[in-house]
């Protein structure tokens, strides 16, 4: 019996020893929904994080890109950067308990986690810990308002986006005479849509919008028709949805069964970026609006997507880099620069490295005007685009100086497309 | 609100509730044949829709033509579903075998993810598409066919369990397992055919939603919730139960969407069924 147990613990010292590896090198817990409805998403994030290390650990000659000249962090004497993935399952409490078992195995900082719930809920765990927690792609304006001071933010919230769209439709307005002025806002449950709806809601009244309809549903929902039939019934010039993919999927089969047709769709990214949306929907996605911090048509004015791009495919298995992997891929290697910027691995160092961060526009592969926090933890520089649905494609039509497309207004109804 | 909306608010629950129905039947049919509450029934739905979806992807057959192959197919997975895992904790605790069908649940959802992936997958341009208009309310053709199927799978299954010599010998067998085989009925073949017949409901149901409802490997998880409500309102292992309580839900969930809050929906389903457990606990049609 002792010598089975002492061969189980030698196999086991075995195994584990690469993952404990070196004290000098950087651990980084990274937390993704890789299983559940989500879970797709979610491994298209660690691709893009995977594509991160590849830049970062090997030498890549990628013009203007950080890090990617020299093998591992020159800062720290060419640490390489090694990540610990777990599977928060979309639900907040697993996200603490992975994120609790990270922080015993000694990461440096945490990475992830698409679901604004579980962000919430894991990077109190890492404050209480003292360690950094960085976001690429949770939109929840409230994540950046709760006075942390070890949670950064790269990417926009919804507020910001919501921004975008309502700057959009005054300047519709004004150029084209059109008068959209009553809004119908839908949106699912969960802390994000939640967030999202109410976002939408408080400024539309700002600015003088009539919000006609608003409607929360239980998240991945069975039906969604009466839902539809109340906006049907109020027909608000612009519909602002706020749904994960299974329920985008839903609401529009659902719209095309009762035949509603809303003059504008502009959605709050999500399930109508996912990588699945176009090509499984095909023509019942034409027209279709929704807010992004990447389309890949920005290639052409941002030539390294292209260089990315082909990293990521190696790594996600041949699926072309989206929105989500872009913010994912942004935030983690935004982190990188700032541990390369401390040169330690001093979770305080870290934090602090982070405050200062200033890294340039032209150094990304998303529009934003650069990183830079501001004193809530949320990068001040991003900016956002609007993208319709066009002859199958994502045609980026807003702001009007990144345009590739005009905008299709009113989006087709049912019977023409 | 005009009436016209609240016309098509009780045609789309129906409808929705037919489906609902056929599922819980299922769920029902196992239960009330051998006391196992079978916590996969939502996995078994997404198995069915996705065989649904590959012989249309790999084979090209709408989903239309490919029910009996789909029923066959989840006849047989019932009966393995048996063979190898139910009939060894027939007799075992009943947490024994809730962690056993939860157990189930678990690898059926992690196989289809590692085999399929976690991408949504619709059945493109499937022969029943488009919508009736009756004036101004609305039907969806792939939603109305559904129901129709489901409606017409239900009274097969109805007269099956009431008027057929088997059908009968699954009742005995249900009623005193003992008193069945002592009369010849062998009960491990009945439990078979009984898992066999749940699961082809599931699959009747799984491949009329492949016309409308996309798939992916958690699709499951919300209608077998509704199944569960379904069968604990219409009373445990009543079928016909089930199919006033499916149709319950159905219509709660669409009118009190319509004309109180969508966002309370399940609320108004919830609180009728605790209605129902607290007044009525062996729901509207159970005899336990």
């Amino acid at each position: 019996m002792r010598k089975i147990i002492i061969s189980i613990l030698a196999f086991l010292s075995f195994i584990c020893a690469p993952v404990i590896g070196s004290a000098q090198d950087v651990k980084i817990g990274v937390i993704y929904p890789l299983t559940g409805s989500s879970a797709q998403i979610g491994k298209d994030a660690v691709a893009a994080v995977n594509t991160a290390l590849d830049i970062i650990n090997n030498k890549h000659d990628i013009p203007g890109m950080p890090l990617a000249e020299n093998e591992g962090l020159l800062g720290l004497n060419g640490a390489k950067v090694s990540i610990v993935v777990g599977d928060h399952t979309g639900k907040p409490d697993v996200g603490v308990s992975e994120t609790e078992k990270m922080l015993n195995d000694g990461v440096h900082a945490m990475y992830g986690a698409y679901f604004s719930s579980v962000v919430a809920a894991a990077s109190t765990v890492t404050e209480r810990a003292g360690i950094p927690f960085v976001n690429g792609d949770s939109a929840s304006p409230k994540l950046t308002s709760r006075g942390l001071k070890y949670f950064f933010r790269v990417g926009p919230h919804d507020g910001m986006f919501t921004q975008l769209m309502f700057e959009f439709i005054q300047d519709f307005n004004m150029k084209n005479n059109a008068n959209l002025n009553t809004l119908g806002i839908l949106h699912e449950d969960t802390l994000w849509g939640s967030d999202s709806g109410s976002t939408q809601n408080k400024m539309a009244k700002e600015q003088g919008y009539e919000v006609i309809e608003k409607i929360s549903y239980k998240a991945s929902t069975t039906t969604l028709t009466s839902e539809v039939q109340r906006l049907k019934a109020k027909d608000p010039d612009v519909l602002l949805p706020s749904q994960y993919t299974a329920d985008a999927f839903l609401f529009l089969n659902t719209a095309k069964e009762l035949d509603y047709n809303p003059k504008l769709l502009i959605a709050q990214n999500a399930g109508y970026v996912d990588p699945t949306f176009i090509s499984t929907l095909g023509d019942k996605a034409e027209g279709v609006i929704s807010r992004s911090p990447f389309n890949t048509d920005l290639a052409k004015t941002i030539p390294m997507i292209g260089t990315i791009n082909k990293i990521f495919k190696k790594h996600s298995g041949g699926r072309d880099l989206s929105d989500v992997p872009a913010r994912a891929f942004t935030g983690f290697m935004a982190l990188a620069v700032a541990i390369n910027n401390a040169g330690s691995t001093d979770p305080d160092k870290i934090r602090e490295a982070l405050v200062n961060l200033d890294i340039p526009g032209e150094a990304l592969i998303v529009p934003y005007r650069g990183v830079k926090f501001g004193p809530d933890g949320q990068n001040d520089a991003v900016r956002g685009v609007l993208m319709q649905v066009q002859n199958g494609k994502y045609c980026t039509v807003y702001p009007y100086e990144l345009a590739a497309c005009d905008l299709v207004y009113p989006m087709p109804t049912w019977d023409q497309k | 609100m005009t009436v016209e909306i609240i016309l098509q608010a009780i045609v789309t629950g129906l409808m929705m509730g037919l489906i609902y129905a056929l599922i819980a039947a299922g769920l029902s049919l196992i239960f009330g044949l051998m006391g196992i509450v079978n916590f996969a029934h939502g996995e078994h739905l997404m198995l069915s829709m996705f065989t649904s979806f590959w012989l249309w992807s790999l084979l090209g057959l709408d989903p239309l033509f490919s029910v009996p192959i789909t029923i066959l197919l989840m006849a047989v997975c019932g009966v393995l579903t048996h063979y190898l895992l139910i009939r060894y904790i027939l007799k075992a605790k009943m947490l024994i075998q809730i962690c056993a069908t939860f157990g189930l649940s678990i690898f059926i959802r992690s196989v289809a993810q590692l085999l399929w992936t976690p991408d949504y997958r619709i059945v493109e341009n499937p022969l029943m598409e488009g919508r009736i208009e009756l004036g101004t309310i609305y039907i969806g053709q792939p939603q109305l066919f559904a129901s129709l199927i489901c409606l017409l799978a239900f009274v097969g299954l109805y007269w099956f369990v009431t008027k057929t010599e088997t059908g009968l010998a699954l009742q005995a067998t249900a009623q005193d397992r003992h008193a069945a085989e002592v009369l010849g009925i062998p009960s491990d073949k009945m439990f078979a055919l009984g898992w066999a017949i749940g699961l082809g409901c599931v699959a009747v149901a799984g491949s009329m939603m492949m016309n409308y409802f996309a798939v992916f490997t958690d699709v499951g998880i919300n209608f077998a919730l509704f199944a569960f409500v379904a069968v604990a309102l219409g009373g445990f292992g009543s079928i016909i139960g089930c199919l006033y309580a499916g149709i319950i839900i159905g219509l709660v969930e669409s009118l009190g969407g319509l004309l109180i809050d969508p966002s309370f929906k399940l609320l108004y389903v919830f609180a009728i069924y605790l209605l129902v457990v607290i007044y009525r606990p062996q729901g509207l049609f159970g005899r336990y």
